[in-house]
């Protein structure tokens, strides 16, 4: 058997909760957590958030974000007791023996300091190297991790790169110091799927040639799968279950595992053409004081009752669109009709008819409500608003409303804050479903979402859209939502549709470049996805 | 041109427009004080025909904008002037004292910004601590106490007591080095007592700002020491408004020290003018709001660009 490198022991974790109104409690994140990790070995820890899982990853470092402690329980680190360690065993601990990846790597580093620097510090500070010997190490990681210009590339600062470039600069200084351990926390959540896949690549690529431990943390079970040898499943800071990455993916034993393994199981029928209700046509769009377009001749149709998904990644321009039919920002060119008629260009200009009919609901539910209102106050302006209902009547509709979005009577008088994200997602919805839209605007609703969650947000999309008939704009980079939920697809690519038509023609092939590429890099549940893309990538450019 | 010099050329332009607003103003209030000049500097007992002399001497008559134009061209070519009081030219009179003023702020500035910076350093080091507690707790008692009250204070038990500094703070340019320090050794004292706690809270709460970053954590969990955490991560990034609190403090000790230069007795730009404002000297006082402004606005100009220097974004564009 191969030799232990972190063995964890009824590892319990505590915290301080502040429940609005009421003195503060003492709450348990981690229960009685246990499990072993060998040298070599890649264990991926997996749950919704709220799982405790960046928290136990956290705890090979014993280290508590926030006001976290770890309170019971052993951590042991190459034979060593670290959870009861004092500051300066930590010290020599934390950046040699364990290092950690950040789920942002734009975040996580100084945006005063040149890349280099940062990529070596815990290297020096621990004097495990030289200088010379250490900047040498970081640029043949920068090479094995394929950033561009290894050479020169440390001398740029954080905010000269790309997202995809940081959180790959990221892994080379987790991996700097020659550690036994790396814990990466969602290293690629914050991606794009197209960068995702790239980076992906070379984590694992990295972990392989440096035969170094890792904990890899995430959410998304099939990113998992590719870089992981054996999984352990979490839910409200217990183990649900550990196996190796085949048993879990492949034979489940829990039924939470087997709902994490079989989400996205919606089926969709495709709804037959039909004359539009929205139709958008050559609408061009650009920002005040930038010089290229953001959108460019943009022609789209939806059907009503049926979903448009406009695809793309991020900077694609999806949320821009949203931004000129809503009339946030007028077009330069083109015509939008709505319903028979021609919408104005300018929000200020729209008569009211046209705002009811015309809701959005956005990607962060929490800072589109005011924290201050109750749900009734929330859900309750749109019915006073377009419909001027009052007292008994306006109530009896905000219940039909939190009836229709499954929470029951007593959500009406909580504020935001109490609410969990999906709870608060669901107001959202039901306050744009208030005004009895024809067409809602859902702009990445499910993102912040964890995937069981979002799943419940899709379902109940799609009931109220048959109950209601109402029509979606549904902008996501998520191709697994699209195929979801979508009547008919538009994929953007730098301000410009690439592709476009009902959902069975736009997934089917011959597809064009981007959306080959864009169709390819979404993370399947089975092993070894990662390598036969990779290897597909080599053979077409070997190829060309 | 590239972005940083163009901001930083736009920095100084506003600077020149405020400053020449600012003698627009200096000009202004001193013309709507009350009382005329020349029966200010004959006296009570001036004849009809003396006094309408001296106005056509002194160009009183003309118009306020001819005046303004006149008095603003002079300063241009370096002529504040002179005196009513005593016909002395001000330009000469005001570099004496002006530099008085200057060295009594470079010896507190030299002391109390360090300081400042690293009792802000040891706050966040300790931060809610008994370390912490003190630091806060002091500064915060020396800004809350009036500073003739601190003076007085520190004459009492320095000079009256203990006779370890002088309590009249006398310099005159044939004293050496180490006597001019021993001589404004108290009111150098005062003054960094009253800067140091503005200061320090700045430099404690923007740095505690800063330790709320991912990249503090990041540091944390490469195994550097705390101190090494705050002063090599957390402070690079907190330098725009230390700098600004800074040369507000800095302006401070040039433009504010009236009061303390009068308790010590000092011979600089405070005492100058509250003399020549007694006196109703017109001149000298525009002249001294004039320096006083340009001083203000000179030391916030640095303030802005050293802000703009420290973001790395500005200083290496894409």
């Amino acid at each position: 058997m191969a030799e232990t490198l972190l063995e964890v022991k009824n590892l319990r974790i505590e915290a301080t909760a502040y429940p609005p109104g009421e003195p503060p409690q003492e709450i348990v994140i981690v229960h009685d957590c246990s499990f072993t990790l060998e040298k070599g070995r890649v264990l991926g820890l997996i749950g919704e958030s709220g799982a405790g899982k960046s928290t136990i990853g956290l705890s090979a470092m014993s280290y508590g974000r926030g006001g976290v402690r770890l309170t019971g329980g052993e951590v042991r680190l190459n034979g060593r007791e670290i959870r009861s360690a004092g500051p300066g065993v930590l010290r020599s601990v934390r950046g040699r023996e364990v290092t950690y990846v950040a789920q942002s790597a734009a975040a996580a580093f100084n945006p005063a300091k040149r890349l280099m620097e940062q990529v070596i510090e815990a290297t020096l500070h621990h004097g495990l190297m030289g200088r010379a010997e250490a900047e040498k190490r970081a640029v043949d990681l920068f090479r094995q991790l394929d950033l561009p210009e290894p050479e020169s590339f440390g001398r740029r600062y954080p905010h000269q790169v790309s997202g995809g470039q940081l959180q790959r600069a990221m892994t080379a200084l987790a991996l700097c110091p020659k550690p036994d351990l790396v814990v990466f926390d969602e290293p690629t959540t914050a991606l794009d799927v197209t960068t995702q896949i790239d980076v992906l690549a070379a984590i694992k690529r990295a972990i392989q040639e440096t035969g170094v431990a890792a904990l890899y943390i995430t959410h998304d079970l099939a990113v998992v799968a590719q870089v992981s040898d054996e999984i352990m499943v979490l839910r409200h800071g217990r183990m649900v279950e550990h196996g190796t990455t085949r048993q879990i993916i492949e034979d489940p034993q829990e039924d939470y595992t087997r709902a994490l393994v079989s989400v996205r199981s919606i089926e969709h029928e495709e709804k037959a053409s039909a004359a539009p209700i929205l139709t958008v046509e050559g609408v061009t769009a650009r920002y005040t004081g930038l010089a290229r377009d953001v959108l460019s001749e943009i022609t789209v149709e939806i059907a009503p009752g049926q979903t448009l998904a406009v695809v793309g990644e991020s900077g694609s321009g999806k949320s821009t669109l949203a931004r000129a039919i809503t009339g946030l920002l007028p077009p330069t060119a083109g015509k939008i009709s709505f319903a028979g008629r021609t919408l104005t260009p300018k929000l200020e200009d729209r008569p009211r008819e046209d705002l009811r009919e015309l809701q959005m609901i956005y990607q962060m539910a929490d800072v589109a409500m005011n924290p201050r209102q109750t749900v009734k106050t929330i859900i309750g302006r749109p019915l006073e608003f377009y419909f001027g209902l009052r007292g008994r009547a306006r109530d009896e509709r905000i219940q039909e409303l939190l009836d229709e979005i499954e929470l029951g009577k007593g959500f009406a008088d909580r504020y935001p804050a109490e609410l969990s994200g999906g709870q608060k997602q669901r107001v959202c919805i039901a306050r744009a479903l208030a005004a009895k839209p024809k067409l809602i605007i859902c702009d990445e609703v499910t993102s912040a979402l964890d995937p069981l969650v979002a799943d419940g947000i899709l379902k109940l999309l799609l009931k109220l859209q048959k109950d209601e008939d109402v029509a979606y704009l549904f902008i996501t980079h998520d191709l697994a939502t699209v195929r979801a939920i979508a009547d008919s697809i538009a994929v953007m690519y730098q301000g410009k549709v690439v592709r476009y038509g009902p959902k069975s023609q736009v997934l089917s092939p011959p597809f064009d470049a981007y959306t080959d590429l864009l169709l390819a890099s979404v993370p399947e549940m089975r092993l070894g996805w990662l390598e036969e893309v990779i290897e597909n990538r080599r053979m077409e450019s070997a190829g060309n | 041109m590239s972005p940083i010099l163009k901001l930083v050329v736009q920095r100084l332009a506003l600077g020149v427009l405020l400053l020449l607003a600012a003698s627009v103003l200096i000009f202004v209030g001193t013309e709507i004080l009350p009382g005329d000049v020349a029966s200010a500097i004959l006296g009570q007992g001036a004849t009809e025909q003396a006094l309408a002399n001296l106005r056509i001497e002194l160009g009183l008559n003309d118009p306020p904008v001819t005046r303004y134009f006149n008095w603003l061209f002079g300063v241009l070519q370096g002529d504040l002037g002179v005196s009513l009081s005593n016909r002395r030219d001000i330009a000469e009179a005001m570099s004496v004292r002006l530099s008085n003023t200057l060295f009594l702020a470079f010896w507190a500035a030299i002391i109390a910004v360090p300081l400042a910076i690293l009792l802000g350093l040891v706050a966040v080091r300790y931060e809610g601590r008994w370390p912490d507690k003190v630091v806060s707790g002091a500064t915060l008692a020396t800004i809350s106490i009036p500073e003739f009250l601190l003076g007085y204070i520190a004459m009492y038990f320095l000079a009256v007591q203990y006779r370890i500094f002088p309590s009249v703070a006398n310099i005159n340019a044939s004293m050496s080095l180490g006597d001019k320090l021993n001589a404004i050794a108290l009111p150098v004292l005062v003054l960094v007592l009253v800067v140091l706690g503005h200061m320090m809270r700045m430099t404690r709460a923007a740095i505690l700002n800063v330790m709320q970053s991912a990249y503090v954590e990041t540091a944390e969990l490469k195994g550097l020491r705390s101190f090494t955490i705050i002063w090599r991560h957390a402070f690079p990034n907190a330098i725009a408004p230390v700098v600004n609190v800074v040369m507000i403090n800095l302006a401070y000790l040039v433009v504010g020290v009236v009061v303390v230069e009068v308790v010590f007795v000092y011979p600089g730009m405070g005492q100058y003018l509250v003399d020549h404002v007694a006196k109703r000297d017109i001149p000298v006082v525009q002249a001294c709001g004039l320096v006083f402004a340009a001083v203000y606005i000179g030391l916030n100009l640095v303030a802005d660009i050293v802000s703009i220097l420290a973001n790395p974004r500005l200083r290496h564009p894409k």
